[in-house]
C-alpha cells in the first residue's frame, strides 16, 4: 500500500429536503487501500458510497479521485466501478455479454474483448460459465459475476455495497477471503459498505465506523477494536463492559479512576484524543477480564458471582455481578478450561491486566 | 405438486388394501393435486370462454365452406369463397390496406405512448396513479363520440380548418384532412392510446432501476442506457402494445365509416356488408378467415422482427 490519496472526501454533506442524511464528513482513502464503511442501517454509509460513485450529488462539499475533482461528473465518466447489493446482473444478457458489457463501449476486437471477459471470469472462478443466462445464477454466482463485470472494466475505485449480505454465512466468510485476496493481488482501491462488524474487521487496512450520518472515528480494525473513541463505536464493535465509576481524574496524559467493586485503576489516555472528564466513559472488552482458577495467583482479584451464562460452541459468555457496579459485566472465556461448567450462582474470581480498559467519550 | 400426487396414491393404496402402487389415480386424486385444483378453479371463465369465443369461431369456419343459395345455404364442400376472397381485386384491396392501417395504426399508437409510459414510471413520482387516472379520463366519453369529436376536428368547416384560415396560413378549407386513410389512422391512434400506454407502463414498472445505474456504472450514457437496458427489457410491453392496438384495428368498421370516407373503407366494412345487406354469410366467413390467419401471419413476423432487433441490440 503507498501513501498516495486515491479519494479525498472533503466536508461532504446530503441532504434530501430538510433531512441531512449526511455529514459532514471528510476522509482520505489510500491507493490500493481496502477501506470498509461500518454502521447500523440509515446512518449514511450506503449514501456516501453512492456519493463517491457518482450515482447521486452532494449537496455541499467536494469529493476527489486520483486527484481529479468528481464533481457534476455522472457515474459512466468517474473512475470507479461498483458492485451493487442486488447485483443488478442484465437479465436479458448471459454471463459473458453481462461482463463484457462496458467493454463493448470501448471498441476493444472481439478477440480482445473476449480474453478480457475470459480473464475477469478466470479471476472470480466462473471460468466456462459464460453462455449461462443472468437470470439462472445462484446467489453466489451472481455476485461474481457483477464483481468480474467491475473488475474488467479496470477502475481505479472498486465500490462495494454490502457485496456479501445477501450470501448465507458459510459462503459469505468464503467470500469475504476471496474478495481480500483478490485486493491484494489487483492491487486497487476497495470501498466497501457493510453493516456486519466482523466482515469490516476482517477485511478491511481502515474502517470508518459511522452513525447518524457522521463518521465517529477512522482506524485500523486493531485500533477502531482497541481503542473505540466513543461508547457508541465501542457497543457497535463487539462487546463491552461500561463500567460504573467514581472519581474520574486526568493529569495531562495519565488519567485514574475508581471503581466500585475493582479498585482505583489508572493509566495512560490514548494518543492524541484528548478526553472530557465529565464526558468520558471506562469499559474493558470481556475477553480482557479472565478467570482466576483454583491455585492461580493474580493481582487484582475481584470477586464476583455468576448470574448467567451462555454457550457458543467454542466459547462461553457468563455474566458476572460484581458489588458496587449496577450493570453485572459479561466474561468471555475460551472453554478448554471448562468455564461452560461453571454453574450459575457460584462465587468467582476475575482478574484483567492493567492496561485493559478502555477510556472513551460517551 | 409431485407431493401431493404421492399423497394421493397412498391413499389409494390404502383403500385398494396395499395392493401395489401402480393402481391408477381416480379422478378425485387427479383433482386433488395443484394442478387439478388449478384447472377446476379456472373451470367456469374457461368454459363460457369456450361456447362464447370457439363456438362462433367454429360457426364462421364451417360457414365459410359452404354457399349462399338465395335464402338457404348449401352445405356442400367448396373452396370457392376462398377463391373470390383471395383474388378478387376488391377484397385483395380492401384486406391490404387493412393491414397497412392496423400496422400503421398499432405502430404510431406505439410510438406515442412510449413517452407517456416513460415519463410517468420513471419520472411520476408519487403520482403515477394520478397520471394513470388522468390518461383513461377521455375514455369516459363513448367510443363514437371521441370518433365524432376527430370529425370536428379534422372536417371541412373544423378546428385546423378554421384555425389555419385565421392564421392566414391557408386561403381556403384543406379538404384532405378527412376521409382518407389518415383520418382513420390518427382516429385510430388516438382511440387505443391508452390501451398501449398500460401494457407499456407495467414493463416499464418492472424493469429494476438499478440495472440502469449499473449500465451508467459501466460507461453509457442515458442514450446507450435506454437502448441497451430500458428497450430490450421493455420489449414484452412494446409487443403486448402492438398487438393489443394491431389486432382490433383491423376489424374495425365504425372509424374507416365514419371518418374514412370511400378511401379510407377497410376489410370489415366489406365483412359486415355481406353479413348484413348482401347476405352472403359463407363469403363474409371466408373474408373473415382470411383476415384472422393473415393477422396471425403479419403479428407473428412483427414479434419475430422485434425479438431479433432485441437480440441486436446487445
Amino acid at each position: 500500500m503507498t501513501n498516495e490519496t486515491m479519494i479525498g472526501i472533503t466536508d461532504v454533506e446530503k441532504h434530501y429536503g430538510s433531512f441531512r442524511a449526511l455529514g459532514p464528513v471528510s476522509a482520505e482513502i489510500a491507493a490500493g487501500e481496502f477501506f470498509s464503511l461500518l454502521g447500523p442501517s440509515g446512518c449514511g454509509k450506503t449514501t456516501l458510497l453512492r456519493l463517491i460513485g457518482g450515482f447521486d450529488d452532494p449537496t455541499s462539499g467536494a469529493i476527489m479521485i486520483s486527484g481529479m475533482s468528481m464533481a457534476g461528473l455522472p457515474p459512466n465518466k468517474r473512475p470507479t466501478n461498483m458492485v451493487f447489493q442486488s447485483y443488478a446482473i442484465f437479465p436479458h444478457l448471459n454471463v459473458a455479454e453481462n461482463v463484457a458489457y462496458g467493454l463493448k463501449r470501448m471498441r476493444l476486437g472481439r478477440e480482445e474483448e473476449s480474453r478480457r471477459v475470459d480473464a475477469a471470469l478466470a479471476q472470480v472462478e466462473l471460468t466456462g460459465l459464460g453462455p449461462r443466462m443472468g437470470d439462472q445464477l445462484s446467489g453466489g454466482q451472481r455476485q461474481r459475476v457483477a464483481l468480474a463485470r467491475a473488475l474488467v472494466m479496470r477502475p481505479k475505485v472498486l465500490l462495494l455495497d454490502e457485496p456479501l449480505s445477501a450470501l448465507d454465512k458459510k459462503l459469505r466468510e468464503q467470500m469475504q477471503v476471496e474478495l481480500r485476496h483478490l485486493q491484494r493481488q489487483i492491487g486497487i482501491t476497495f470501498v466497501l459498505v457493510t453493516h456486519d462488524q466482523y466482515e469490516a474487521l476482517g477485511m478491511s487496512d481502515r474502517i470508518a465506523v459511522m452513525f447518524a450520518g457522521r463518521i465517529a472515528q477512522i482506524a485500523s480494525p486493531r485500533e477502531i477494536y482497541q481503542n473505540p473513541a466513543s461508547r457508541q463505536v465501542a457497543d457497535f464493535l463487539g462487546g463491552m463492559n461500561f463500567m460504573t465509576c467514581r472519581d474520574f481524574r486526568t493529569q495531562g496524559a495519565e488519567y485514574s479512576a475508581l471503581l466500585p467493586g475493582l479498585g482505583t485503576i489508572a493509566g495512560k489516555l490514548d494518543n492524541g484524543r484528548g478526553i472530557d472528564p465529565d464526558n468520558a466513559t471506562i469499559g474493558i472488552r470481556p475477553e480482557r477480564l479472565r478467570i482466576v482458577w483454583d491455585g492461580e495467583t493474580a493481582d487484582p482479584k475481584i470477586v464476583g458471582k455468576v448470574i448467567d451464562r451462555h454457550y457458543y460452541g467454542e466459547i462461553t459468555n457468563l455474566l458476572v455481578s460484581i458489588e458496587g457496579q449496577e450493570n453485572p459485566v459479561s466474561v468471555v472465556e475460551t472453554n478448554d478450561f471448562g468455564a461452560d461448567d461453571i454453574p450459575v450462582g457460584s462465587s468467582i474470581t476475575l482478574t484483567h491486566d492493567r492496561d485493559a480498559f478502555v477510556v472513551m467519550e460517551g | 405438486m409431485k407431493f401431493q400426487g404421492t399423497l394421493g396414491d397412498t391413499h389409494q393404496d390404502g383403500k385398494a388394501g396395499g395392493q401395489g402402487r401402480t393402481a391408477p389415480p381416480t379422478i378425485q386424486a387427479a383433482l386433488r393435486t395443484e394442478t387439478g385444483k388449478g384447472w377446476l378453479t379456472i373451470s367456469p371463465p374457461l368454459l363460457y370462454a369456450f361456447l362464447l369465443l370457439i363456438g362462433p369461431i367454429l360457426v364462421i369456419f364451417a360457414n365459410s365452406f359452404w354457399t349462399q343459395d338465395y335464402l338457404t345455404i348449401d352445405r356442400t364442400f367448396t373452396l370457392a369463397n376462398y377463391k373470390a376472397a383471395l383474388s378478387e381485386p376488391i377484397y385483395r384491396d380492401l384486406l391490404l390496406r387493412s393491414l397497412q392501417v392496423s400496422v400503421s395504426v398499432s405502430i404510431v399508437t406505439v410510438v406515442l405512448a412510449f413517452p407517456v409510459a416513460w415519463f410517468v414510471s420513471f419520472r411520476g413520482g408519487r403520482y403515477k396513479g394520478l397520471w394513470l387516472f388522468i390518461i383513461t379520463v377521455p375514455f369516459w366519453s363513448g367510443y363514437l363520440l371521441r370518433i365524432l369529436s376527430w370529425k370536428v376536428i379534422l372536417g371541412y368547416n373544423g378546428v385546423i380548418n378554421t384555425g389555419l384560415l385565421h392564421l392566414g396560413i391557408i386561403s381556403e378549407p384543406l379538404d384532405t384532412l378527412l376521409y382518407n386513410t389518415t383520418a382513420v389512422i390518427i382516429t385510430l391512434a388516438h382511440s387505443w392510446a391508452a390501451f398501449a400506454i398500460l401494457p407499456l407502463f407495467v414493463s416499464l414498472e418492472k424493469i429494476d432501476r438499478t440495472l440502469l445505474e449499473a449500465a451508467a456504472d459501466l460507461g453509457d450514457g442515458p442514450v446507450r442506457r435506454f437502448m441497451r437496458i430500458t428497450l430490450p427489457l421493455a420489449m414484452p410491453g412494446i409487443i403486448a402494445a402492438l398487438m393489443i392496438v394491431m389486432i382490433p384495428t383491423v376489424g374495425d368498421y365504425v372509424t374507416p365509416k365514419l371518418v374514412g370516407g370511400k378511401d379510407g373503407v377497410m376489410i370489415a366494412n366489406a365483412i359486415q356488408v355481406q353479413f348484413g345487406k348482401a347476405a352472403n354469410w359463407p363469403l363474409g366467413a371466408a373474408l373473415a378467415v382470411s383476415t384472422m390467419v393473415i393477422v396471425a401471419v403479419v403479428s407473428g413476423a412483427m414479434v419475430l422482427l422485434l425479438l431479433g432487433f432485441r437480440r441486436l441490440m446487445k
